[in-house]
């Protein structure tokens, strides 16, 4: 690869900024990048007047060919996600390079049946693939399940209750912890192995790739749940953030 | 190119001197994995040292134990561009893992292997001369799963994901072989202080 590759930083501009939940907003950069397979990142550089940088990584949540969309959570003693909540604007430029990642990816001809679970932010990575996915015609049983404590908190939800009326082979699971569920499908429980298992056996499909995304503690809860419902280690793909003591 | 409105969170000038460009200090220990946490029973671990498909020596869990041990302290750094500063660690140097074994490295390379079907590439130089150990406890206490337990590599002066977690393995290999994330787009090397992250960074 050369100074053109992926890794060389260029400009984005800041095209939109929008709140998707009340601590999550997206971001819509316009940026001269390669296109990027569902599940990859880009990494964001801010720079301050004296020359300070801070550099992050952030899943892209859009289908690949699609404007880059970033989903940034704040955290209250965070240094990048403030910038983005309090301060950035549409037209305001900022540094990345990408898209980078080569494992926590699928592609439409990785096939299927896809299993997707989210935890909170943890679903921009898994957005891309159901983006990717819905773009395909051909029959392909995708799951997506998502992880929020209230209805408000989980992203594009609309969305994806749009794309379930119109796909049957996409079925679509709010599991909402700390309030009624949104629709009657909705569970209101953790995702613990009797739910997973009871979960995958409605769906009627034996997932031939597992993505799970979200914080540590909740992909640790996920992953255990799905070796207890007997599925291989090996078909499972995990990205994380945040620590374990 | 400066990001309008953005200061930023600066370290203390001591603790700046300490960190490698592009990453922040964390008082957290955040876990990154390819995929699920293996559960890996002490009764069947072994640890092998290896020549291509030659096994050079093994030893299981009781017979690890009683090598010799060795303790460090100091600062690590994830290519997701955390760092944590002044961690414990207590394992087995690769110097006497080697002494024990009655061997000398047979070749310059080697790939750390892992029970999750995980490998990395190290070169020996930077395992040997105290530069890194098979860690089995850190801050005191056995190493949990989460962060590799019950053994894992570590090479502290490369990028993190060069200490291989839930170690089983070192193998010498003839050429430098590229391990998962190496084949993945990250870097051969790794060091932190040259902002080694990718595969053509410099």
């Amino acid at each position: 690869m050369s100074a053109q590759g992926p890794t060389r930083w260029q400009e984005a501009v800041i095209e939109r900024i929008a709140p998707l939940t009340p601590r999550i907003v997206s971001v819509m950069l316009k940026a001269d990048l390669a296109r990027h397979v569902a599940g990859q990142h880009l990494d964001v550089r801010l720079t301050a007047p004296d020359g300070y940088a801070a550099q992050r990584s952030y899943s892209i949540a859009s289908a690949p060919g699609r404007p880059f969309e970033l989903i940034i959570e704040k955290l209250d003693d965070g240094e990048v996600s403030p910038y983005f909540h309090d301060i950035a604007q549409a037209g305001d430029a900022i540094e990345v390079r990408g898209p980078l990642g080569g494992h926590f990816i699928w592609r439409a001809g990785d096939g299927g049946p896809v299993l997707l679970v989210a935890g909170g932010s943890g679903i921009a990575p898994l957005m891309a693939m159901v983006r990717d996915w819905a773009c395909t015609a051909a029959a392909l049983p995708l799951m997506l399940v998502c992880s929020a404590r209230t209805w408000d908190e989980l992203p594009f939800g609309e969305e994806l209750e749009r794309l379930e009326a119109s796909r049957a082979d996409f079925r679509f699971v709010a599991a909402i912890t700390r309030s009624p569920g949104h629709r009657p499908s909705d569970r209101t429980q953790r995702l613990d192995a009797p739910a997973l298992r009871e979960l995958i056996a409605r769906w009627g499909h034996v997932p031939r790739h597992v993505f799970v995304c979200g914080s540590n503690r909740f992909v640790e809860g996920v992953t255990r749940g799905l070796a207890d419902a007997a599925l291989a280690a090996g078909m499972i793909r995990t990205e994380r953030y945040g620590g374990a003591e | 190119m400066v990001t309008r409105g953005f200061t930023g969170r600066r370290p203390t000038a001591a603790f700046a001197r300490r960190l490698p460009p592009g990453q922040f200090e964390t008082d957290d220990f955040p876990v990154l994995a390819k995929g699920p946490t293996p559960e890996i029973d002490l009764a069947a671990w072994r640890f092998t040292l290896s020549q291509g498909p030659r096994p050079l020596a093994s030893w299981n869990w009781a017979e690890f134990a009683a090598l010799p041990r060795t303790q460090w302290q100091g600062d690590i750094h994830c290519v997701t561009t955390w760092s944590k500063f002044d961690t414990r660690w207590e394992g087995v140097s690769i110097d006497d893992l080697l002494a024990a074994a009655g061997v000398a490295p047979p070749s310059a390379f080697l790939l750390a292997l892992s029970h999750d079907d995980y490998d990395t590439n190290v070169p020996v130089a930077d395992l040997v001369g105290g530069r890194a150990m098979v860690a089995t406890h850190f801050d005191g206490q056995p190493l949990t799963a989460e962060h590799g337990g019950p053994a894992r590599l570590l090479v502290p002066h490369l990028y993190f994901w060069k200490s291989a977690k839930w170690l089983k393995g070192l193998r010498f290999t003839a050429r430098d072989e590229a391990g998962f994330w190496e084949l993945r787009g990250y870097h051969m090397y790794g060091d932190p202080w040259k902002q080694q992250r990718y595969s053509d960074d410099p």
